[in-house]
């Protein structure tokens, strides 16, 4: 699947497209098949995104994971800081990364 | 320490409210991102892996304790309550909000700080020997002539936009202690025959994808003419550095394709003519910064004894402090590298501890380094114990200075939009492996950088590290036999990478092949230059 994800513009978060806008949270990405470039164009004109891009990702029963070690990182947070990631109560989380 | 005049005052001021009035105009919709991003970088602001990511300068390393504070203080009050100490003597915040920037600014310029040319194409924070102006061995504090560099490079308008980023080192001891030959320009002051100081000009070294150990070009500059080089030194590099090719555009390239014999022609060419426009600045101005380095008060009959009946008190004092030009004083280092911690992180209420420390038995005094520590220059060794039982409640007093524990890292692909391998967890995870062996191994600088650009200094570690990205996957490099110091040389590879673990059991192999080879008084260093390469690859690869 594509997933198309982006920053924030006034915090700089990073977040992801869940079909309808914008989630801290990689597992309410949505496959945005080929439309990345429409939805970059319209949603950066729009200041609810910057510095949008498209990744490729699956979805298995543990939810959305990007294909790719770094946007694995940057979707969950520093592996050496679990108490910073989006899942700080999970200790296993960095597992997810690697 | 140097005190702002009026003029550094209002310029630093001014930018902010530039920089707030930038931002609002982004905020609204009035400049696109990629209008705004040269301006952001400018002002040190990146967009990293998670977040925006600030970067403050830290003057060759220098600050006060009211500048310390307030560190920590940003750590709390605008990101996640702690900062990173990096291996070009600033700190960086991970987390910040693009909407606080300018209040976050505005509070650094009330204690004289500011984030400005700590990213881009310019000359960057200067950097220096952390032990300026307290250390046995130096013939001057660097430090006066590493701020009239930095007012002669402080948005210096024929240098804002050089084909690379460019950074200067100024040190003053026989002793490197700052990687001064791995700068773009290195400047050591020395003394001629005659008595006189002046500076001598190490000019295209540098890591990253390529490194090289700057030659030195010029033996003696005398400091009526030392701004005049330096514009010389710039302008041909200004004039034919590469812009075509971004890996090519460092001045290293531009030296080493030139030639040394070439590049310092054409410097003396252009010098000459400098030398007929009058550009150097009074040598008033240097004697006006020298008075705010003048050595602190120091009690002149402080004692020379110190208690170490204390078993870890002594451990700490024989590995992390150093002696100090004056009697009754030590040079102590706070190391930021705690077994299994983050290489340069210390949180909000440390780096507030530290400061207060340094208000009360450091003359008001702090540095950071490039090692990522932090030292206090000036401490009576009556009110040392006081200073480490308060380090060591805090989880600063960790004995390894120097040691395999003392890594430098870079923050790598957990924080950096750069990376292609995480730096830290195997930092952590060799900093626990080795913890009990230190002392048996000695003197040992391993350094690790999680991508080609070589933030964490791999070229130059005893051992280095570089991680680097196989197939989607993390791979790290062995390097052995780098230097920074007065004996500078550049790590070589060992052979093929290993996996996270694999590189942790790779550094213990060779750490047992110098234990096993060494002869009386060597450290690792020395050993793989005696021996070479040979029985290490042996031990890694048979």
């Amino acid at each position: 699947m594509k997933i198309l994800t982006g920053n924030d513009l006034k915090s700089g978060a990073v977040i992801w497209w869940d079909g309808q806008g914008w989630s801290l949270h990689v597992n309410d990405a949505v496959d945005v098949a080929d439309a990345g470039a429409t939805l970059i164009a319209r949603e950066e004109a729009a200041q609810n995104v910057f510095a949008a891009y498209v990744v490729d990702g699956a979805k298995d029963a543990d939810g959305v994971r990007p294909a790719h070690i770094k946007e694995r990182i940057r979707a969950l947070g520093p592996t050496v800081r679990p108490d910073l990631t989006l899942k700080p109560a999970d200790p296993a989380a960095v597992n997810w990364v690697i | 320490m140097y005190k702002y005049d009026n003029y550094d005052q209002q310029m630093v001021d001014t930018r902010v409210e530039e920089f707030r009035d930038q931002v609002r105009r982004r905020l609204t919709g009035e400049l696109s991102e990629e209008q705004f991003r040269p301006l952001r970088l400018q002002n040190g602001l990146y967009l990293q892996l998670h977040a925006y990511m600030l970067r403050v300068a830290v003057p060759y390393g220098t600050l006060s304790s009211a500048q310390m504070r307030l560190l920590g203080d940003i750590a709390d009050k605008y990101d996640r309550g702690y900062g990173h100490f990096t291996t070009r003597q600033n700190i960086q915040y991970n987390w910040i909000k693009l909407e606080e920037t300018p209040d976050l600014l505005a509070d650094l310029a009330k204690v004289e700080m500011h984030a400005i040319q700590t990213s881009g194409n310019c000359i960057r924070n200067i950097s220096s020997d952390q032990y300026a102006g307290a250390a046995a061995d130096e013939i001057i504090d660097p430090r006066p002539y590493a701020e009239l560099l930095r007012q002669w490079s402080s948005f210096h308008p024929e240098f804002l936009t050089l084909p690379r980023k460019f950074k200067i080192c100024v040190i003053a001891s026989e002793t490197d202690r700052a990687a001064m030959r791995l700068h773009d320009i290195g400047i050591k002051m020395v003394r001629n025959a005659a008595g006189e100081i002046g500076a001598q000009f190490y000019v295209g070294g540098g890591m990253g994808r390529t490194p090289m150990i700057g030659p030195m070009i010029r033996e003696f500059v005398p400091l009526d003419q030392l701004i005049t080089y330096s514009e010389a030194c710039l302008r041909v590099y200004n004039r034919y550095g590469r812009r075509d090719n971004k890996y090519k555009a460092r001045i290293k390239i531009l030296v080493h394709e030139l030639g040394k014999e070439e590049y310092t022609r054409q410097v003396e060419e252009e010098f000459a003519h400098l030398m007929t426009q009058g550009i150097e600045p009074p040598i008033a101005e240097l004697e006006r910064i020298k008075i705010y380095f003048v050595d602190p008060a120091y009690d002149t009959a402080a004692s020379d004894e110190l208690d170490l009946s204390d078993p870890d008190f002594r451990l700490w004092v024989e590995r992390n402090t150093e002696g100090h030009k004056q009697a009754g004083y030590v040079i102590a280092t706070v190391s930021l590298k705690p077994v299994g911690g983050i290489p340069g992180d210390a949180s909000a209420d440390q780096i507030r501890l530290m400061a207060d420390l340094a208000r009360d038995y450091s003359f008001d005094e702090l540095r950071v380094t490039h090692a990522q520590n932090i030292v206090f220059p000036h401490v009576r060794k009556a009110d040392l114990y006081t200073v480490w039982q308060a380090l060591d409640a805090a989880d600063l007093g960790t004995p390894n200075l120097d040691t395999i524990g003392d890594i430098i890292a870079c923050p790598g692909l957990d924080y950096c939009s750069l990376a292609n391998a995480r730096s830290i967890p195997v930092a952590q995870k060799i900093s626990e492996r080795f913890a009990a062996k230190q002392e048996e191994i000695g003197e040992m600088k391993l350094k690790i950088s999680g991508c080609i650009n070589a933030c964490g200094h791999h070229h130059a570690g005893h051992i280095g590290i570089l991680g680097v990205d196989r197939k989607g996957k993390e791979n790290y490099q062995l390097l052995l036999g780098g230097s920074e110091g007065a004996d500078t040389s550049l790590g070589q590879i060992t052979g093929p990478g290993f996996d996270e673990d694999g590189i942790v059991n790779a550094v213990e192999k060779a750490t047992e092949v110098y234990l096993d080879k060494r002869e009386q008084g060597e450290r690792f260093l020395d050993t793989y230059r005696r021996i070479g390469m040979a029985p290490f690859k042996e031990a890694l690869y048979g």
